[in-house]
């Protein structure tokens, strides 16, 4: 099954939404979508300089996204612009350094387009077992720090108080989020990365009555909205990568309608 | 000190200071919290109350003094103004479970505890403030904490739900035999069941037990007399003097201790 490049999509993108699915859930309930919007974008850095320097470029992303998340956390300490004036200054410079960057290195070859939309349908069974080893390890790894994330999530100084420690989970968290992008950039395109962080999670929403349901939902409507998006592509001969959004963004708008009865009625017992 | 069981310190605070961009936040905060005992902490915004708060349960690491908390201290907290992101779905019940799990009939047992066991599946969204503050002080004595740290817990509270919060306090207080740090909201209300009153202002204004703190002549000065005159102490005996001042609204549920 792993003949086809179509089969090769399909899995390598229903394992990526396993992934986001969770990790999403986290960056809805802490307000960091445009957070993980600026991670995304600086993935483009991180291809220009794995070509500049040679080296692979699942890791060198890796490291930009990580290097700009540590970044973030020191301006935010001594500098006093907003976090949001400070997400926007990096996130499209760091955009544009890659760009700039690609343009200079007229002797490599950059299909831009494969990177800043992705390119599912180019996956190789490599590709897969990076996606679904490095999930294991990534939603292993939330797992096991769940708690004090949650509790960090809640409330960091609770947290800290009771004996949590808010601060390495906070760390490790960004860098799972960094270790996602690396992988998802090649699939979906940092431009479109944090759509399928943030919408399965907000659809996943209406229909969880735990943070823990809420995280198996996300995954699975991610799973739904990868499949229905490939088949679609498939069928209309559109983009993969965008007509993935444009599916999750119809369960999206699916999950606000259907459900109205069972919202009110719950907003009716409290 | 007097001779009370030092045994029976929990936690203790020595000449501790914590500084900022070149200004003490809070400096030379002596304070020492016993099994049982109820230390409140009153003072105008910014003297600190919530920073002392953060030292003894080791958030702030602070820059001068010390700090000793008993080995393996169990800590429950009430944090001040919390508010929980509607994207999150939480239950009264998943919210007991946050920082580590209990088992159903503990769970079970906390919310009767507080009166709320009828809204264990609510979502925490949807609870009334009053409820809310019951749900996190369950959350806060499930854990069996040795000391329990409220942060302004009857905040956005009305009056008589204050009242019925701190009976509820000193009713945990008397079951667990807990130590509380409590930071009041608001200057002029002191919870009677407090042990010593802890008036703050960067540094420790006056400290003894409520009358003697509302009669102390650093408070008068800290809070001017009118302010003093309204220092009101929650207790439930009716059998207390009433003044001629015009400054206080009687209620039935509390007693006010005037100057004048």
């Amino acid at each position: 099954m792993f003949d086809d490049f179509f089969s090769r999509a399909l899995i390598a993108g229903i394992g990526l939404a396993l992934i986001t699915g969770p990790l999403g859930c986290f960056i809805v309930w802490r307000r960091m979508a445009y957070f993980g919007d600026t991670m995304a974008h600086s993935a483009l850095l991180g291809v220009a300089l794995s070509f500049l320097l040679n080296i692979n470029l699942t890791l060198g992303v890796f490291v930009v996204a990580a290097t700009v998340a540590v970044a973030l956390l020191l301006l935010q300490r001594r500098n006093n612009l907003s976090t949001d004036a400070l997400l926007g200054i990096l996130s499209h410079s760091t955009l544009a350094i890659g760009l700039v960057i690609v343009a200079f290195m007229t002797w490599v070859r950059v299909d831009l387009m494969g990177f800043l939309f992705g390119d599912i349908l180019a996956v190789s069974v490599w590709d897969i077992a990076l996606i679904y080893g490095g999930g294991i390890a990534i939603v292993g790894a939330l797992a096991m720090m769940w708690r004090p994330l949650l509790a960090a999530t809640v409330n960091a100084e609770l947290a800290e108080a009771e004996g949590l420690r808010p601060e390495v989970s906070r760390v490790v968290f960004m860098l799972l989020l960094a270790s996602v992008i690396a992988i998802a950039m090649k699939l979906v395109g940092v431009l479109l990365i944090t759509s399928l962080l943030i919408i399965p999670a907000a659809t996943a929403r209406r229909l969880s009555g735990t943070p823990e349901q809420m995280a198996v939902i996300a995954a699975l409507l991610g799973a739904l909205a990868v499949a229905g998006g490939l088949f679609g592509s498939l069928h209309y001969d559109t983009p993969s990568g965008p007509s993935i959004v444009v599916a999750a963004l119809g369960l999206f708008l699916l999950s606000i309608l259907v459900p109205v009865q069972l919202w009110r009625k719950r907003r009716g017992k409290a | 000190m007097d001779a009370r069981a030092t045994h029976d310190i929990i936690a203790t605070m020595a000449g501790v200071g914590v500084r900022r961009g070149g200004r003490w936040l809070v400096e030379g905060i002596d304070l020492t919290i016993r099994r049982g005992e109820i230390v409140t902490l009153i003072g105008p915004n910014g003297s600190g109350k919530s920073t002392t708060a953060k030292l003894l349960t080791g958030v702030l690491k602070p820059d001068a003094g010390t700090v000793h908390r008993l080995e393996g201290l169990r800590v429950g907290y009430v944090p001040q103004q919390l508010s929980i992101d509607w994207t999150l779905p939480l239950s009264v019940k998943r919210l007991m479970n946050l920082t580590a799990r209990h088992s159903a009939d503990e769970i079970a047992a906390a919310l009767s505890a507080v009166g709320i066991a009828h809204l264990a599946n609510d979502d925490v969204q949807h609870l009334s403030g009053g409820e809310f503050q019951r749900a996190l002080l369950a959350r806060a004595m499930i854990r069996k904490p040795d000391l329990l740290v409220l942060d302004e817990p009857v905040q956005g509270v009305d009056f008589s739900g204050e009242v019925a919060l701190y009976d509820l306090i000193k009713q945990i207080r008397d079951e667990t035999h807990c130590g509380v740090l409590l930071i009041s909201h608001d200057l002029h209300v002191v919870m009677a069941e407090t042990d010593t009153v802890i008036c703050l202002n960067g540094h420790v204004c006056c400290r003894g037990n409520p009358e003697s703190v509302a009669r102390s002549p650093e408070y008068l000065q800290l809070f001017g007399t009118r302010a003093a005159a309204t220092l009101a102490i929650y207790q439930h005996h009716h059998d207390h003097e009433h003044g001629a001042d015009g400054h206080v609204h009687a209620h039935p549920e509390h007693s006010h201790d005037h100057v004048h």
